[in-house]
């Protein structure tokens, strides 16, 4: 099996406060294959962004990686000088961001800011990136991409400023496209349009996608495994299928039974009681633990850690430890 | 583009108008002028003649279509004072006041902007704090304050500069005497400059890097960032021009200012410009003067203001309304 393109181990971002030290995210760890789409759901305040922006070395301070590894292609970034690492954003991972209408620099012409793009890491002429530019954008469906190259940012759409984001994310053919929440901030209409291409172009190029979103009908149809975090820590991962249609962990169980269905009949969608604790207040053991309706005396006391699967996925939850299972029943 | 043109001119024209009818109403309202022309020995047959022959007895608006009318054509009588026509007077003093606004105006840009972002982008070192807390003094020290211990420092103490007037002074062209092209001419600017630019300077740098650190926190700097731009890329071709948008205006609204109040600084540093030349005139009321004055600065205001549109226009494209509408 081939190496896979990131690989994120036991990684910790923590933020520290007068009223002590906030661990915004708690030892999580997952891969992203070569060419793959992981999905990444969960609560606002979860850690999903956070995860994207100290991959891409990009937390705003005080925040920081306290401890953990993150790998690109089985060379080690999280501890990269900034030069180094700066040279990776763009090159090698590339980024999306929510608001379209905020993500381009309002001043400059879209033609300014792709070729920028494109000659900070490609040793290209003008003219040379401008052609690359004007391919690009017709690649992700701007209509006339020659003329309109030269328009300023105010002068499209949302959606079709999301295209340009896109485009831009891309300009610099990254193996690693993270796309943080890239079509929260769209008309539904347009979210599937822009799913779409970020998903196509990706799939041509072999660039894999971490799609972090709180949309579980995008995720559904676009991933190929989804991780779930709740309270900065990961709860399961797995195939998209399987979590979907036979979530293991009791909170992912949750999360799937609040969607709503076509063929559903239910005059109420479930849904689970209480809120995410604070970061300033994770309870002892698993941070689900008060949430949860199987939570037993184990829950309370120990954080469970990721637990292989034999179906390929990975649960933190100590109902799946055959040991403590037996004796719980017992 | 021309018609936004056009109507800022309309603007610029009631502006003066209304300045005008201010500046001529000084005519009426400040004292007599006549008393103050004449000794005490006059009779009053010999002021009803003055009177007459100044045109002091028309109707309110025939004087007041007399002065618009005259003022436009850069005419504002004769000082009583000096017994000169205004506009020579104020042509001749202009030079020193235009070098030393201009001087001003450029040092309080230039170190106001770079210490803005400066102490924008080193946020929390100690040059940055030290750098916010002598702002704090520009900032609230007066002028003349600042005037005073300059001189004391540099004139009195250390005599390493002149603590008053232009130094030797050369003509370029007929009428433009200038300061610059000498060495005392030069020497003699740098404190008055100083003085005068400091408010300004300290005013820009904390614009400056206000407007610096909430562009810094924006969408598209962390998204151009995360392209893997760098940082001078970021900091100053991104978020420089992003923060100088309203900077430029502010700015241009200073400069005014700066050739408007320098007044005081002329005062303190016996400068020969104009403002020198208003405050003799206040003392006298030399009305012709005072009301030229006061024109002038408001044409100052105009002029700048239009100036500074016209760059808004330049620097921001979302303004160049008429270009999107012909797009779509």
């Amino acid at each position: 099996m081939k190496p896979p393109i990131l690989s994120v181990r036991d990684l910790v971002v923590e933020f520290p406060t007068r009223r002590g030290t906030l661990r915004a995210l708690d030892h999580v760890s997952f891969d992203i294959a070569e060419g793959e789409v992981l999905g990444m759901v969960g609560e606002s305040g979860a850690g999903k962004s956070l995860t994207g922006a100290a991959i891409i070395g990009l937390l705003e301070p005080p925040g920081r990686v306290a401890s953990g590894e993150i790998w690109l292609r089985g060379e080690r970034i999280d501890n990269l000088p900034r030069e180094k690492m700066r040279r990776i954003r763009g090159r090698r991972i590339g980024m999306v961001f929510q608001d379209p209408l905020t993500s381009l620099n309002p001043l400059y012409t879209v033609a300014e800011q792709l070729i920028e793009t494109i000659r900070t890491h490609m040793d290209v002429s003008d003219k040379e990136a401008r052609t690359r530019a004007v391919a690009l954008l017709d690649r992700v469906g701007i209509p006339a991409a020659a003329r309109r190259i030269d328009d300023y940012p105010h002068h499209f759409s949302g959606g079709m400023r999301q295209r340009v984001v896109i485009a831009l994310a891309l300009a610099a053919e990254p193996e690693l496209v993270i796309a943080d929440e890239p079509t929260t901030a769209l008309d539904v209409s347009v979210q599937a349009q822009i799913i779409d291409v970020l998903k196509e172009i990706c799939a041509e190029r072999g660039a894999s996608v971490m799609l972090i979103t709180h949309d579980m009908g995008v995720i559904a149809e676009t991933a190929d495994r989804v991780a779930v975090l709740y309270a900065g820590r990961l709860a399961e991962i797995g195939p998209v299928r399987d979590v979907i249609q036979n979530a293991e962990h009791p909170y992912t169980a949750g999360l799937m039974g609040s969607i709503p269905t076509l063929t559903q009949t239910a005059a109420r969608l479930t849904q689970i009681p209480g809120s995410m604790p604070r970061l300033n207040a994770i309870p002892q053991g698993c941070a689900f633990n008060p949430r949860c309706t199987k939570a037993f005396d184990k829950c309370f006391v120990e954080q469970p850690d990721l637990i292989a699967r034999p179906d390929g996925r990975q649960v933190s939850c100590w109902l799946y430890d055959a040991q403590e299972k037996e004796v719980s029943h017992g | 583009m021309t018609a936004f043109i056009l109507r800022r001119l309309v603007q610029s024209v009631i502006v003066m108008l209304t300045v005008a009818l201010v500046a001529f109403a000084l005519f009426r309202f400040v004292g007599d002028p006549i008393a103050s022309m004449v000794g005490q020995e006059t009779t009053l047959a010999e002021r009803a003649e003055l009177r007459a022959a100044l045109g002091l007895d028309d109707p309110f608006l025939v004087q007041f279509w007399n002065f618009v009318a005259r003022a436009a054509t850069g005419d504002f009588g004769i000082s009583y004072r000096l017994q000169q026509p205004v506009m020579e007077l104020i042509l001749s003093r202009l030079p020193a006041t235009l070098e030393l606004a201009l001087v001003s105006g450029i040092l309080a840009f230039v170190f106001g902007v770079g210490f803005g972002v400066y102490t924008a982008l080193r946020r929390g070192g100690w040059a940055s704090s030290t750098i916010m807390t002598v702002s704090l003094i520009g900032v609230s020290l007066p002028t003349f304050l600042i005037g005073v211990l300059l001189i004391w420092v540099f004139a009195v103490e250390l005599q390493w500069l002149p603590s008053f007037g232009r130094g030797e002074t050369v003509y370029i062209g007929d009428w433009w005497r200038t300061g610059l092209l000498t060495e005392s001419g030069r020497a003699s600017l740098i404190l008055p400059a100083i003085t005068l630019g400091l408010y300004q300077m300290t005013l820009i740098m904390r614009l400056v890097r206000a407007e610096m650190l909430e562009v810094l926190r924006t969408d598209y700097i962390k998204f151009a960032r995360a392209r893997g731009l760098s940082n001078r890329a970021v900091n100053f071709g991104h978020a420089l021009k992003n923060t100088l948008v309203p900077v430029i205006t502010i700015t241009g609204l200073q400069m005014g200012s700066i050739i408007a109040f320098s007044i005081i600084t002329e005062t303190v540093f016996q400068w020969p410009g104009v403002g020198a030349l208003f405050i003799n005139s206040v003392r006298f009321v030399d009305v012709p003067v005072m009301a030229a004055y006061l024109m002038l600065i408001a044409l100052v205001f105009v002029v700048i203001n239009l100036i500074v549109d016209l760059l808004y226009y330049a620097v921001d494209p979302r303004l160049r309304v008429d270009r999107a509408n012909a797009r779509h």
